[in-house]
């Protein structure tokens, strides 16, 4: 999202007449007091038990790269370094433990540490300390938030990242003969399952060279009719690399289901069970075995 | 860029070498009627392993093909689709409904062995 | 919901005006796609929706143009397609978009498969003034 020239309408403000010159002013104190601040925040951090997953040394370096690009922010307005940096420094730190809390509040102990400091500088003039903090507030809010969600957002990629993992490992596809594949389905089919279950089915029967594909849905309570189709899609696919699909475990819901959305089961190769379906798989792949014998006597 | 046909005793194999324009492919279809003709033969293989997408004009030329084909006597079998395309191609609906498809040449192959010598579908 | 940004410094576009065409914008889909992340399976179908509509452009309007650029929503990123042509225009959109129907023996216009595969999918058209077909698929 570029705010360098649409800036987001409290940013504008400030930056409309006097107000920029106060945040140049305030900017260059932190610049200025960069290592008394930054110690500062760093001992606040250790008080207040935060970042233990972490070595002193290691908080060390984070703040101050933490602290060098808050201060960026501030000055040029624009978010997009903050952002890139707090989805990196998340990448970084989610592995070692770091929960959201403390990255929140790491971020909302710099603001305050840096807030007092402006008290402090400008305490002398009650004005002019205010116009200070209405130029610092919105900009140390939104940056807290940036880093916040930045962080938010890793957690969930991380946490997507891993779910499909699981899917994948949760539905394997078996190869018990010699081009017979087996797809036991169990438990809860979602689209983007049922997707990535095709997917790996398709690149099973490539890499087995299956001719006959058992998909066992046995294990399914229900679906609805959009997975009811992807079913019959994996079924036509399988078909284009010239593999039989039988499916099995069909209950009488399933094949409603199946009927609603216009299959004709008359079509569809389906068996009773799991065992049944390997016994015409087996059956289907040793027809297509033609005796020698009777080759020689045709030609 | 025209399509290599090769003569495999009474068959016929095509390899289609990259993405293929439309009147690639019916020049494709229009050589191979001519050919199965000539050559009188029994079966032929059009290898779509190159190609990264399979449309609805190329479903239906295919279909076409083969239909063509079969009226000459010969069947077609279309060997090499890839998962990605069948995957694409299912979702989009395009079928290639009444058209025989293999894994790849070998089983292709195999498929018009069974389906050629006999004169009926094995399965 | 936010209305999506393109980003106009990424828009390619191919000029379509015979088969041909087809196949460089098919390969302009497919660089973007990978370009953005999405999976072999994902950048297939796009390119598989990109030759539906482009071939429409050819089989109905002659000519016309294939826009691919990229888009933003917030954090989401995603391929975005616009279709454009200056051709006779669909008299039905409705009946255009009812799955199995096809114009002109088995000339299947393909409109209800790409929408189904698509995230979004806008259509509008005036007889006598052309079409445009704008799709968007979202980095997951």
């Amino acid at each position: 999202m570029k705010i360098a020239k649409d800036q987001s309408p409290d940013i504008q403000e400030i930056v409309s007449g006097s107000t920029a010159e106060l945040l140049r002013q305030l900017v260059a104190h932190l610049r200025q007091n960069r290592t008394d601040l930054r110690e500062e925040w760093a001992r606040r951090i250790t008080q207040a038990k935060l970042l233990t997953a972490m070595n002193d040394a290691e908080i060390f370096a984070e703040a101050t790269s933490v602290y060098d690009n808050y201060v960026e922010a501030l000055e040029t307005g624009t978010f997009e370094a903050l952002q890139a940096y707090a989805r990196n420094l998340s990448e970084r730190i989610i592995p070692r433990g770091v929960q959201t809390d403390e990255v929140v509040g790491i971020v909302l102990l710099l603001r305050d540490v840096l807030a007092r400091s402006l008290f402090a500088k400008y305490q002398a003039d009650f004005n002019l300390l205010n116009r200070i903090l209405d130029a610092y507030e919105p900009a140390a809010n939104r940056i807290a938030n940036t880093v916040a969600v930045g962080f938010v957002q890793e957690r969930e990629r991380i946490i997507r990242q891993q779910q499909d993992a699981i899917r994948e490992l949760s539905t394997p596809v078996l190869q018990v003969r010699e081009r017979l594949l087996i797809l036991p389905i169990i438990g809860v089919m979602d689209p983007q399952r049922a997707r990535q279950l095709t997917e790996q089915l398709l690149r099973g029967i490539r890499a087995n060279r299956a001719r006959v594909v058992v998909i066992d849905i046995t294990g399914v309570a229900a679906i609805d009719s959009h997975v009811a189709n992807h079913l019959v899609q994996t079924v036509e696919a399988s078909r284009l690399l010239g593999a039989t699909v039988i499916v099995t475990g069909l209950s009488p819901e399933i094949a409603q289901t199946l009927v609603n959305i216009g299959v004709d089961l008359g079509k569809m190769n389906t068996v009773g069970d799991l065992q049944g379906g390997i016994e015409e798989a087996e059956r289907l792949l040793g027809y297509k075995v033609v005796p020698l014998t009777e080759t020689t006597a045709q030609d | 860029m025209p399509v290599p046909i090769l003569k495999q005793s009474r068959y016929l194999i095509a390899t289609i070498q990259s993405a293929l324009g439309d009147a690639d492919l019916l020049r494709l279809r229009d050589k191979l009627v001519e050919k199965v003709g000539i050559e009188r033969s029994k079966g032929v293989i059009v290898d779509v392993t190159a190609l990264d997408v399979l449309d609805s004009f190329a479903s239906r030329t295919v279909r076409d093909l083969a239909y063509t084909i079969r009226l000459r006597g010969a069947e077609t079998v279309i060997v090499g689709i890839q998962p990605d395309v069948a995957f694409a191609m299912v979702q989009l609906g395009i079928t290639l409904e009444g058209v025989a498809t293999a894994l790849d040449l070998e089983e292709g192959l195999a498929y018009l062995d069974e389906n050629t010598r006999h004169g009926h579908r094995a399965f | 919901m936010a209305i999506a940004r393109s980003d106009p410094e990424n828009s390619k576009c191919v000029p379509i005006a015979s088969d041909d065409d087809l196949v460089a914008a098919r390969r302009e889909g497919r660089i973007v796609a990978e370009q953005l992340g999405f999976s072999t399976s994902e950048a297939t179908l796009v390119a598989t929706a990109i030759s539906e509509l482009a071939r429409n452009i050819v089989s109905y309007a002659h000519s016309g143009e294939i826009h691919v650029g990229l888009v933003h929503n917030g954090n989401k990123r995603g391929i975005n397609i616009i279709a454009r042509d200056k051709g006779p225009g669909i008299l039905d959109i409705s009946l255009a978009m009812r799955e199995g129907y096809s114009t002109s023996g088995g000339l299947g216009i393909g409109l209800p498969g790409v929408r189904r595969i698509m995230d979004e999918f806008d259509i509008a058209s005036d007889v006598g003034r052309g079409t445009t077909i704008t799709i968007t698929k979202w980095k997951r």
